[in-house]
Order: C-alpha cells, then structure tokens, then sequence
C-alpha cells in the first residue's frame, strides 16, 4: 500500500489514465471523463491557493469562466485560431487575478473569503449583462475544436480525451514540481502561520500573490479547455456553484495534497453520474458529506492516510485533529524531505 | 424631485431588508466568528416555509412570518448544534466549508420540496398610497415600518435585558464572557435563532415584491456580506447603517446609472472601500 502514494502509483494513474478509452463502453463515458479531467485541472489549480498556501478563494469558477470566454469571443467573434486563443485564456486569467490579488490578498481569512465571494458574482454578472461582448444570456456558440496539430487532429471523442489527459498530466506533473520546491514550501509556510512566515523573513504579498496567479492560470487554462471541448459556453459556468464543486473534490481527497484533490475530482463526478436519479438535488447527499468530511475527516481521506502513514513510521502520537490544516503534508514535507510528494 | 424621493423610498425598502439579513449575520460572526454562508438558505428556507404556510395551509401572512421565524430558528438551532458546535475550535477554514454545506443541502432540499420554479407570494397590503406625487406601494412601506421596527426591539433586547447583555458580552469576549458564568452554549444556539429568525422575517416582508426560488439567497446574503464589512463584522448598529448604504447605493445607482448593472454596485463600492480601507468602513482592526 505504502507505494501508492508514491512514483508507482502515479505511473499506475498514468497508465489507468492512458488505458481507459478501451474500458469505456461508449463516448459517453469519454465524455464524462473528459470532462472531470477539465475540473480536475481547476481544482488542482485552486488547491494551490487554498490547499497549500490556505487563502479560501470563493471567486475560481469565475477565472474558469474568465479563460473559457477568452477564447470562446476570440474565436467566434474574432476568427482567432484556437491555440493562440487557448494560450490567451491562462494569460488573460492571470492578468485579471494580478489585479483581484493586488487587493484582495491584503485583507485576511475571512475578508479575503467573502471579497472573492463577491468578485465570482461581479464575474458572473458581467458575463451576463455585457451582451456586446459575451453574447449575455444567450451564450457563445459555435466554438471551434481545436485545431489539428500537425498530424494529430482532435475530431473524436477519443483524440479530445488523450488532449485533455495530456493538459491535467503536464499541469499535475508542474504542480507536483511547484509543491516540492522551495516556492511550495514558501507558501505552507504561510498557511501554516504566516505571522511566523513573515518573521522568517518570507515576503507575505509578494508569494500570496504568486500563488493566486498561479492558481487562476490553471483555471484559466481550464476553462480555454473547457471552451474547446463543449464547444458553447454561457454565464452559468461562472456560478459560484462549480467553485463549491471544486472546493467538495479537493476536501474529499485532501486540501495540501496533491493526489486528494485529484482523486476527488474523479471520483465525485462518476458518483454524480451513478446516482443519476439525484440529478439537481445531488446537493441534499453532498451537503451532509461535505458538512460530516469536515467535521469527522478534516483532512480528506488521501490526507487522513497520509497524516496516519507519517505518524507511524515517526511513531509520534496522532495530533489533535484541530490542528492546522497542515497536518498531514507538514509532516509528510519534514519526514521525507525531497523524497515523492503525493 | 419627486424621482428623487422614489429612489429615497426604494432605498429605504432595499435597506431595511439588507440590515435584517447582516444583523443575524453580524450577531453570530460576533459569537462564532464564521462567515456563515448558510444564512442565505436560511433567507430563502424563510421565504418559503411563509409561502408554504399561506397556499397549503391558508394562513394569514403575518401569522405565517410569525411560524416561518419559528421553523427558520429551529433550523438555524439546528445548524448550530449539529455543526458549528462540533467545529469551535477548528481552524478558519472548516467551519466555512461546512457552512457551504449546510447551504447546498437547505437549497437541494427546497428543489426537491417545492421544485425549481419561480413562485409568487400573495400579500393581502396590495394598495398604492400617494404621498404628494410619491406612490408608495403599501407593502414597501409596510417592509420599511416592519424592519426599522424590528431593528429597534432587537436594539432595546441588546441593550436592556440580561439575555440580550450575555450575547454582546460573549461577542466581546468569548473567554471573558464563560468566566462570569455566561452559558456560552446557551447564548450560541439562541445567536442562532435569533439570527434565523431575522432572516425570515427579511424573507417573508421582501417575498411579495420579488420572487420565491431556491437560489434567492444568493445575491442578498453576498451583499449582506458586503454590508457587514462595510459596517465592521460583529458590529450591530454597521450592519444597520452597511444596510442602508448599499440600499441606497442600490436603488440611487439603479435610477441614475443602470438598472442592469445594479445588482454589480454593491460588490463594486466593496471593491473600491476595501482597496482603499482593507480593515472596512468603521472597525478599527481586521480579524
């Protein structure tokens, strides 16, 4: 089991990964997957600056919507090809997210919660209201797929999963990179106390707002994705609701880790697809399980077996489960350092 | 001028609902100190257990505020126990995702109790006044005399009674409070009820000019968010005077700029205030 977490079970996801057109029965499963991957991508985008850097930003879904209208209007209404399109969609959330941080990251905790609350519905109400730029309620249709890269042409379901697969692979592949850095560590420790944080001489601001940007690029990207693939976008991709999604799949697996998010941003959605008849009341099941994860499995069940896993082999006692949510991955960071992160 | 005084009443309206809904939000950041984002299923749960009452069951509209505060403090009891309870101690973070929680799960239920749809709530003050030139429908000025009114009653049971004292007390200081014997569990669960029950009566008095949905709370509780930062968190009498702002805001901002673009003023004035005054209008430190 212990090797799970580590570079074999990545390999083991990757193949998985690799694998599952030819366990999926029809291109609707493809579909469906694909579909999480893009989430996927999202979540472990804010998992950054939530999970790791624990700034609880409420404003995501609306940076999704900002990169999936970037190149929905680019496109459609500007003949932009599609990947110069896609590329402007992590730009133009990240350009936007500089400014939001630049104010928002001042304020703390709760402040900064309830201010990117309030900036995912200015987002949402703009997409809605400026009908000269985002066609309002009506919604852009007629996006293009992306466009054929030398011999690869992206015009099946089957093509369009490997291209989404690809994007979640390499953004996971930069993440586990960025959290494993010295840059990763910066930002733990800010979680983690960022009084203490800013007497080690760490520059508050400066990586708070490094890791917003990060974060909405990887929305950004997300939504670019998101536009290409379902190919017509409108005003409710920014619902504040997508972001509770996100944040209900990065809490599931395990806020700070990389492979709790992950998984939970699989997993969710194939229950949401089991459960079919709950359809619009999904919340009603959700709801609770997100209340009771909080309160009885704080850590999310990568990051509870994780935090279980470190304590044993450091064979300390398991710490008040009120501590920072930092448990687990502090512990993983200071009992394997450099070692593989999950 | 008399244009003028249009938007001076809809002001009115808009804020005294708005400081209804950021007092009972105001009062349990006091105590818990938890943005508690399922205030606004509470609002909506409000709107619709009075809708209920009065097509099911033929109640008369106030005696349906009267048991819709009643069910909605029961709920938001609820809520207090089974969930911010357990989570007093935790960290920032938890308590506000379970509050999300609680959230998706009052607004499923509502969905699946009373379906998706717009409904309209019937109100028996359907007349029209002339003020001078001013029309006034009588429900929005039933909304402004019923909402100042209650802010007054809840100011004197702060300010005069014992109850209402060990409530300031615990919102000052939650350590001092339990050492001159405040049952701080006692004086939380009736935080909440009392919060829930403001949330429906705001709900019950603004339902007949809007619409009964699911998803209602939505834009009221973000902008009583904006309220009480506006207004300093915890504080009772900013949540009254961040309420009448945005109202104004609102209603001057909707008449004089864009009707479409009114809901954005008041997220947009936050935007602009907290650019320049992180800490809000009137508090003296962040939290």
């Amino acid at each position: 089991m212990r090797y799970l977490t580590g570079k074999p079970g990545w390999l083991l996801l990757l193949a998985l990964g690799l694998a599952f057109p030819w366990f999926a029965r029809n291109d609707y499963h493809l579909t469906v997957m694909s579909t999480a991957y893009i989430f996927a991508l999202a979540t472990v985008g804010l998992n950054l600056i939530t999970g790791y850097t624990g700034q609880f930003n409420l404003a995501h879904s609306g940076f999704m919507a900002v990169g999936a209208y970037t190149v929905g209007i680019l496109t459609v209404d500007h003949q932009v090809p599609f990947w110069i399109a896609f590329a402007l969609s992590g730009v133009t959330a990240t350009v936007l997210g500089f400014f939001i941080g630049l104010v928002s990251l001042r304020l703390k905790g709760h402040y900064f919660s309830i201010f990117t609350l309030c900036v995912g519905y200015i987002m949402f109400l703009v997409i809605e209201k400026w009908e000269g730029l985002t066609h309002g309620t009506v919604g852009i249709i007629g996006i293009p797929a992306p466009s054929p890269i030398g011999p690869l042409a992206f015009d099946s379901p089957r093509s369009l999963y490997y291209l989404v697969f690809f994007f979640l692979v390499l953004g996971v592949w930069v993440m586990h990179r960025i959290v494993t850095s010295l840059l990763g560590r910066t930002f733990m420790a800010i979680r983690n106390g960022d009084e203490l944080a800013e007497s080690l001489g760490i520059n508050l601001m400066r990586n708070k707002l490094l890791a917003f940007m990060l974060s909405v690029f990887y929305a950004g990207l997300a939504g670019g994705l998101y536009a290409g693939f379902v190919r017509f976008l409108g005003p409710g991709l920014a619902g504040v609701e997508h972001t509770f999604d996100m944040t209900m799949y990065m809490l599931v697996g395990g806020l700070g880790t990389l492979l709790g998010p992950l998984l939970g941003a699989l997993a969710v959605p194939w229950l949401t697809q089991y459960l079919q008849f709950l359809q619009e009341y999904r919340f009603i099941v959700f709801g609770p399980i997100l209340v009771l994860l909080v309160i009885f499995l704080p850590h999310g069940i990568v990051g509870t077996w994780l935090g279980w896993r470190a304590r044993r082999e450091a064979g300390v006692a398991a710490p008040s489960r009120n501590a920072p949510i930092a448990g687990p991955s502090a512990a993983e960071v200071g009992t394997r350092p450099g070692g593989s992160h999950a | 001028m008399d244009l003028f005084l249009q938007q001076v009443l809809n002001g009115l309206t808009l804020g005294g609902i708005y400081s209804l809904v950021a007092l009972g939000l105001t009062l349990v950041y006091g105590i818990l100190h938890v943005p508690n984002f399922a205030h606004g299923a509470f609002y909506m749960a409000g709107a619709f257990v009075s809708f209920h009452l009065m097509k099911a069951y033929g109640f008369n509209y106030w005696l349906a505020m009267l048991g819709s505060a009643a069910c909605v403090a029961v709920i938001a009891t609820l809520a207090e126990r089974l969930v911010f309870h357990p989570l007093r101690k935790a960290s920032g973070l938890h308590p506000m995702i379970a509050a999300i929680g609680i959230l998706l799960f009052l607004e499923a239920g509502a969905q699946a109790i009373w379906g998706a749809d717009f409904h309209r709530m019937q109100t028996p003050y359907t007349g029209i006044l002339d003020l001078g030139g001013v029309t006034a429908p009588v429900q929005r000025l039933l909304i402004i005399a019923a909402a100042f009114g209650l802010m007054v009653v809840l100011q004197l049971f702060l300010r005069r009674t014992v109850t209402g004292s060990t409530i300031i007390a615990m919102a000052q200081n939650r350590d001092g409070a339990s050492l001159v014997g405040i049952d701080a569990n006692k004086v939380a669960m009736l935080t909440f009820a009392i919060s829930g029950a403001l949330a429906a009566v705001a709900a019950t008095l603004y339902a007949p000019i809007n619409l009964v949905y699911p998803a209602m709370g939505h834009l009221v509780i973000t902008k009583a968010f904006v309220i009480i930062i506006l207004g300093g968190m915890g504080s009772v009498p900013g949540a009254i005077v961040g309420g009448l702002i945005i109202g104004f805001a609102e209603s001057f901002g909707a008449f004089y700029i864009s009707t479409d673009y009114k809901d954005i003023i008041a997220f947009a004035l936050l935007v602009l205030i907290l650019s320049l005054r992180p800490q809000g209008l009137f508090t003296k430190g962040a939290h």
